[in-house]
């Protein structure tokens, strides 16, 4: 899906945490939202997700002017940052939520819905932890399954917010070619946000580098390591 | 220190003597041991005991006979009634507030938060002339309500009131703490994987309340059964009426029916320690699930 951002900004009661920003990002693209903590990044995710509406500006999705759809209609496969699981239930629960919580009409059966779940786990590369509870996961595979649970959904398009954060070094890298290989057997329009350089340029076919609710450059990774459009983003890549 | 100086039984040596740096000398875990053992036993097992013994004095049959008169079958249905919808509207109003302070941001919040500890603060006995002067037969209110056949004050709707203002909190109080830590996280998410805002409560939250919810009923409960002051101010202590089974208690003491007095306070008692019962019991049943939810 085609996503385009029209001059968004939000401003949390006086302080603003994004000035009009415009950005169109092309079907199918794995895109990196790069910055400093409060560069206004989750937020813009938060917005393309539902779960923040703009003061001013619009989102449109292939064309379609999305501003006013509810979280529930974007079907943007969401994950968080502490992965969000749900707690009592086990990952099998976890990753069926999004089916089952389907208007009857359009909801698989039982059996559809388990074989839907099993496959995911597959793809996920864990089948043998349907049966367990989040706090018995390590925090690879609790990311794992919070990206198989946002799957389920069969979304439109993938918002994931610093999805390896929490991770050591080595999970980390792990995770980053099971995302790209991910992407692209989905082929899902995907944007993830990150603080850390390396894997907004290593993993991002486009990186977007935000400061203080602004977009200092868009382009392609090796753009911008050759080519820094500004002092501040040459001063971060450097860093 | 050279090696001949540590000979290896000297290394063995030490553990017995190690401690934990959390742990207390062993003299002092006995003191602070024994200290609470004779605090419960003197505070609250004498007493517990005392209301027994005293209302089984004249045998078990007196005791059971005093409690099968109207007016004590009155004050225990009364109690039962009170409690039966003090509990759940509280239970309701204490997961609306818990909802609203933890999942929003808005300006007078913590006014609010002091607002719901209020009646911890306010005495009972305040809250109970509060709602006389506010639904008494002499305020404006009140004289309409008497007008058209629903007195509040001296009969039960005055009794729910007083009950819902002192147990308001113990609900909210128990919820807040829990919500404020789980965050909204996992709320977001099942909205994001697509379901309405009914479901995320009855799927998400309230699953992850649900222990902390069930203490609080419990607490709820229990006051709401032996709530004394505010009840007494609004009742009227009208025998058969509106007496409730504290408030009987208190009467059949004054006319030194120690017998009869002590049984309705063990029956009291004992409904209270059910509801203690029924806490223990889910909580071995649910051990598992709530290994499994570590937030509580």
């Amino acid at each position: 899906m085609h996503i385009q951002i029209d001059e968004i900004s939000k401003a949390f009661g006086m302080t603003a945490a994004l000035h009009p920003v415009s950005l169109s990002i092309p079907c199918g693209a794995l895109v990196a939202l790069l910055g400093p903590s409060g560069s206004g990044k989750t937020t813009l995710l938060r917005i393309l997700g539902g779960l923040e509406f703009p003061t001013s500006g619009r989102v449109l999705f292939d064309g379609q002017d999305a501003t006013g759809m509810t979280v529930q209609e974007r079907r943007a496969g969401f994950v968080f940052q502490s992965y969000a699981l749900f707690r009592h239930m086990t990952v099998f629960d976890n990753i069926a939520y999004g089916l089952k919580a389907r208007p009857r009409a359009q909801r698989p059966t039982k059996a559809e819905i388990a074989r839907r779940v099993t496959k995911l786990l597959d793809l996920i590369q864990l089948p043998h932890i349907a049966g367990r509870y989040p706090s018995q996961l390590s925090g690879g595979q609790r990311q794992r399954v919070a990206l198989a649970r946002a799957l389920a959904i069969e979304p439109r398009m993938l918002l994931l917010d610093e999805p390896f954060g929490a991770l050591d070094a080595k999970v980390r890298k792990e995770l980053r070619q099971g995302l790209r290989e991910i992407h692209d057997e989905t082929g899902l329009t995907t944007v993830f946000v990150t603080h850390d350089q390396d894997e907004a340029m290593e993993l991002a076919d486009l990186v977007v580098v935000m400061s203080m609710g602004c977009i200092e450059q868009i382009g392609k990774p090796k753009d911008i390591r050759g080519q820094p459009a500004t002092p501040f983003v040459r001063e971060f890549i450097g860093a | 220190m050279s090696d001949a100086t540590l000979p290896l039984p000297a290394v063995v040596r030490p553990c017995r003597r190690f401690r934990a740096p959390t742990d207390e000398a062993p003299a002092a875990r006995r003191l602070l041991i024994a200290l609470a053992v004779v605090g419960i036993a003197v505070l609250v097992l004498a007493p517990l005991i005392v209301v027994f013994a005293e209302a089984l004095a004249d045998g078990v049959a007196a005791s059971l006979a005093s409690l099968t008169n109207r007016d004590a079958h009155s004050a225990i249905r009364l109690t039962l009634t009170v409690a039966a919808i003090t509990v759940p509207l509280n239970a309701g109003f204490g997961i609306a507030a818990a909802w609203f302070i933890t999942k929003f941001d808005f300006r007078g919040k913590s006014f609010l938060i002091t607002l719901i500890d209020l009646p911890f603060s306010v005495s009972p006995v305040v809250a109970g002339l509060c709602i006389v002067l506010t639904f008494g037969a002499n305020s404006a209110i009140g004289g309409w309500l008497v007008a058209h056949g629903f007195p509040v004050v001296f009969a039960l709707p005055g009794i729910i009131l007083a009950t819902l203002f002192v147990t308001f909190p113990f609900v909210a109080r128990e919820l807040v703490p829990l919500m404020v830590e789980q965050g909204r996280a996992e709320e977001e998410a099942a909205l994001t994987l697509g379901a309405s805002g009914w479901r995320v409560f009855r799927t998400v939250t309230l699953p992850n309340i649900r222990w902390a919810l069930l203490y609080g009923v419990l607490l709820c409960n229990a006051r709401a059964m032996g709530e004394f002051g505010a009840v007494a101010v609004v009742s009227g202590k009208i025998r058969g009426q509106t007496a409730t089974m504290p408030i009987t208690i208190e009467m059949l003491y004054n006319e030194y029916l120690s017998v009869a007095a002590f049984s309705l306070a063990a029956l009291l008692t004992l409904l209270a320690l059910v509801t203690l019962l029924i806490k223990t019991a889910l909580d071995i049943r649910h051990a598992d699930a709530l290994a499994a939810t570590p937030a509580h």
